[in-house]
């Protein structure tokens, strides 16, 4: 097993030094020059020379890479030419911004995704179920960008319930953190309730066919007892997996609602360095996605092979 | 007894005041401005954006400010005096201080101005660069020398390249100044959360004190237009800037929300680019006919009406009608397709022409695009439009990868500004490579004379040259559109788009 494990550890290495190396050949693919963009509406050719020479973009491709790896290898992420601000300070600021966002979208899916789905498979094919059904359709085709704005003018402009954008971190006070966050996170948990709902009702139906709950119900178990805790049970299953799967896309479609709400999270650090060609920040905040996934990844492998004890002989 | 105890409670209510002041300070109301983008650089020095001028006018106080009618005014000079036609000679405000305490004199003013001229990445150097030195008379009085005479330059110091930054703060923060400015205006700096907010806090040692009645202004880049004006719809901003023509409408409606729409400095252009690159020369390029053909084939004012709502001012030169530069005798022609094909045919051409129009991928951008083609389409051009995003859109110009482009300047005050950097022979942003012998000359003259009345006569004759030679086809003039909460008084628009604090107040 350690042998095993030791391997996998080796292989993160050269997969992270391939992203970087993808990530950095990429953005030299984007056309427009960044010494242009950061130079001003004046664009005085010293100035524009100044900044070529200050940020390596006189230097070719293969020394400006090796120039940012060895930064990279010191734990020095770089600068951000626009924000002007350390990217791994930037990065460490933003992550838990998202973070907060992710897990209340999380939250929200789950809570509105499972029992809906419940619902709809126990109540299968009354009104409930086609109403389930149809919610569960109109979440999955709205584009996040429009509901936000539409909750926006009903929630925030006419009722004057909650505040249009902004954030404020729990740290600060947790309750206009949670006012601030609470529009965003139904809005980017919305889509994920849909398919979480979907899910769990056909895996609902499944087991609510399985012999043992014939059984469970013939030893005379109240019916609630049998959906609770022998079919969806069983049911969680798939949707849990699922649902980790979700988590990901969580992160990059905060990228659209962090736009919306005026969110300074990480979805809106890296669209706003991709347009103004902030390439450092870019470069950072991929590597630490990369990192992110390929050791969530390897905790995955690690997980399943203590749980499945047949992974260990293999 | 009786008046040991007057002096008992006059010693009381004495011991009270001041802290009774100090609370009547910090119950000052907080202003909150919505921003269309997030600031750059906070230093005057390495600043570029347009955003950061407006957070810099709560921040910087400079030398001299323009007021409505675009008129030089003083801020922290008193007054000039040009002692010949290369000396300027400023007198500068007594008992100014720097919000760190240190006192604002000629010092600090050559300490300021040589900062923008030598300091690496400096973005001021090109705008001030006609200076030879700067020489302290007095405490309170600078001596400017320029290398030759420079009527512009009086300009620039109403905007950042007048700021006057404490030498002492800036010494000591070295490289990190940008995250801790320390000017000599309003408010002083608090906090910045990047993309989030900035945060100035009401200095009370201001010259001007009793101009300023918020204790706080608080700045929020909200990028989304609909979201900003949603923010101040629910009162969650007191004022935002740059919103759309568009807006408008809703905003007039409300009746919690006031609107303020004010003509603006810079103009939207075709630019035809004339002997820039080596892309292969079109008739476009290379035949001043062919580009009025182009331009009678376009209805400025159904554009504006069509995109911008009527709100754009049709022009037709680089100076825009709130200047007193403005050119009467230059107004846009009306549409004429008849003559439009017959100076077609008249440079030999057969239609249809090719364009290859290059516009960026802002929608309104995009929209004015789309209209130009059909308009230009039944004078006999077909058009090809290309969207490209804005800075890869920039390279293109640069390098002259281009036969048209649609695009836009934010305008200077000076007429200079507008003119001598885009029409110039080799001037920087002459990506057309314009070149006329005369329009130099005159470009040159305006620049050596302070004699109004002869600038003006110059730049009359350029726009109507540059009205026969095309190298940009200008459309309109757009305007800036600001609104505010019913709340917020004393609101002052200036055609610089930038938001002056001196003044406004947000009722409780």
């Amino acid at each position: 097993v350690t042998g095993r494990l030791g391997l996998r550890l080796a292989q993160v290495v050269p997969t992270l030094l391939l992203v970087s190396v993808l990530v950095f050949c990429l953005q030299q693919l984007m056309p427009g020059d960044p010494a242009l963009a950061l130079a001003g509406e004046d664009r005085d050719p010293a100035v524009i020379e100044q900044i070529r020479h200050t940020l390596w973009l006189d230097r070719s491709l293969p020394v400006q890479y090796l120039h940012w790896l060895g930064n990279v290898l010191r734990g020095d992420l770089g600068w951000s030419w626009r924000i002007r601000e350390p990217v791994a300070a930037l990065v460490l600021a933003k992550l838990p911004v998202t973070g907060q966002l992710a897990v209340m979208a999380f939250t929200f899916a789950v809570a509105i995704g499972v029992p809906a789905g419940v619902v709809s498979a126990v109540l299968r094919d009354s009104v409930w179920d086609h109403l389930a059904n149809a919610i569960g359709l109109a979440g999955l085709s709205t584009p996040n960008f429009w509901l936000g704005i539409m909750m926006i003018l009903l929630i925030s402009v006419h009722l004057g319930w909650l505040p249009p954008s902004g954030y404020v971190s729990l740290a600060e006070d947790w309750r206009q953190s949670l006012a601030t966050t609470v529009m965003p996170a139904f809005v980017l948990g919305n889509g994920i309730a849909a398919v979480l709902m979907r899910h769990t009702r056909s895996a609902m139906l499944i087991a609510l066919g399985q012999d043992y709950v014939r059984t469970a119900r013939a030893k005379g178990v109240a019916e609630l007892g049998v959906i609770v805790r022998h079919a969806l049970r069983n049911a969680l299953v798939p949707v849990v997996t699922l649902g980790a799967l979700e988590l990901g896309t969580l992160l990059s479609g905060a990228v659209l609602t962090e736009q919306v709400f005026s969110i300074p999270g990480f979805g809106k650090l890296i669209v706003d360095a991709v347009f103004n060609r902030d390439y450092p920040v870019v470069q950072g905040v991929v590597l630490v996605t990369a990192t992110v996934y390929v050791l969530l990844n390897l905790l995955a492998d690690v997980l399943y092979v203590l749980i499945n004890p047949r992974m260990r002989a293999a | 007894m009786r008046s040991s105890r007057l002096a008992a409670l006059a010693a009381v209510v004495l011991a009270a005041m001041p802290v009774a002041m100090a609370t009547a300070q910090t119950k000052l109301p907080t202003l909150r401005i919505g921003l269309a983008e997030d600031a750059d650089a906070l230093d005057p020095t390495l600043a570029r954006t347009f955003v950061g001028r407006i957070v810099f006018a709560g921040l910087c106080d400079k030398l001299f400010d323009i007021d409505a009618k675009l008129g030089i005014v003083p801020q922290l000079a008193t007054g000039y005096e040009w002692t010949d036609s290369r000396t300027l000679v400023m007198t500068l405000r007594p008992g100014v201080t720097f919000h760190d305490g240190t006192p604002m004199d000629a010092a600090a003013v050559k300490y300021s101005l040589e900062r923008h001229l030598t300091m690496a990445g400096s973005r001021r150097r090109s705008e001030i660069d006609a200076i030879d030195h700067v020489e302290v008379a007095a405490p309170l009085s600078v001596r400017v020398v320029l290398k030759s005479a420079n009527a512009p330059f009086l300009a620039q110091l109403t905007d950042r390249a007048g700021m006057i930054v404490s030498p002492k703060a800036a010494e000591a923060a070295g490289k990190d100044f940008e995250r801790h400015p320390v000017c000599a205006g309003p408010f002083s700096f608090t906090e910045r959360v990047a993309q989030d907010r900035i945060v100035l806090d009401r200095f009370p040692g201001y010259w001007n004190a009793d101009a300023i009645k918020v204790g706080r202004v608080i700045y929020q880049p909200i990028t989304d237009n609909a979201v900003r004006l949603a923010n101040l719809q629910a009162g969650a901003l007191d004022l935002a800037e740059r919103f759309l023509p568009s807006d408008v409408e809703a905003i007039r409606k409300d009746a919690k929300l006031r609107l303020f729409v004010t003509p603006g400095l810079g103009t939207v252009y075709l630019e035809a680019n004339i002997a820039n690159g080596t892309r292969p020369r079109t008739p476009m390029m290379t035949d001043a006919r062919v580009r009025k053909a182009f331009e009678l084939a376009l209805d400025r004012q159904a554009i504006s009406q069509v995109v911008y709502n009527g709100l754009w001012t049709p022009v037709a030169q680089a100076v825009t009608p709130a200047s007193p530069y403005y050119a009467a005798d230059v107004p846009p022609p009306g549409r004429d397709v008849a003559r439009a094909k017959a100076l077609l045919a008249e440079a030999g051409l057969k239609p249809p022409v090719a364009v290859d129009l290059m516009t960026s991928n802002a929608p309104d951008v995009r929209q004015v695009g789309e209209v130009i083609q059909s308009m230009a389409g039944e004078a006999g051009f077909d058009v090809k439009l290309r969207a490209v995003e804005f800075v890869s859109a920039l390279d293109a110009s640069t390098n002259g990868d281009y036969e048209m482009f649609l695009i836009a300047w934010s305008g200077r005050v000076d007429p200079d500004g507008n003119l001598y950097s885009f029409f110039h022979s080799g001037a920087p942003l002459n990506d057309m490579r314009y070149a006329d012998k005369e329009a130099d000359g005159w470009l040159e003259a305006a620049r050596a004379t302070t004699d109004v009345a002869a600038r003006k006569a110059l730049y009359d004759k350029i726009a109507v040259r540059l009205e026969r030679d095309l190298p940009e086809i200008q459309l309109y003039a757009p305007k800036w559109i600001v609104a505010t909460t019913a709340k917020v008084s004393g609101f002052t628009p200036v055609p610089d788009g930038i938001i002056r604090l001196q003044g406004v107040t947000v009722a409780p």
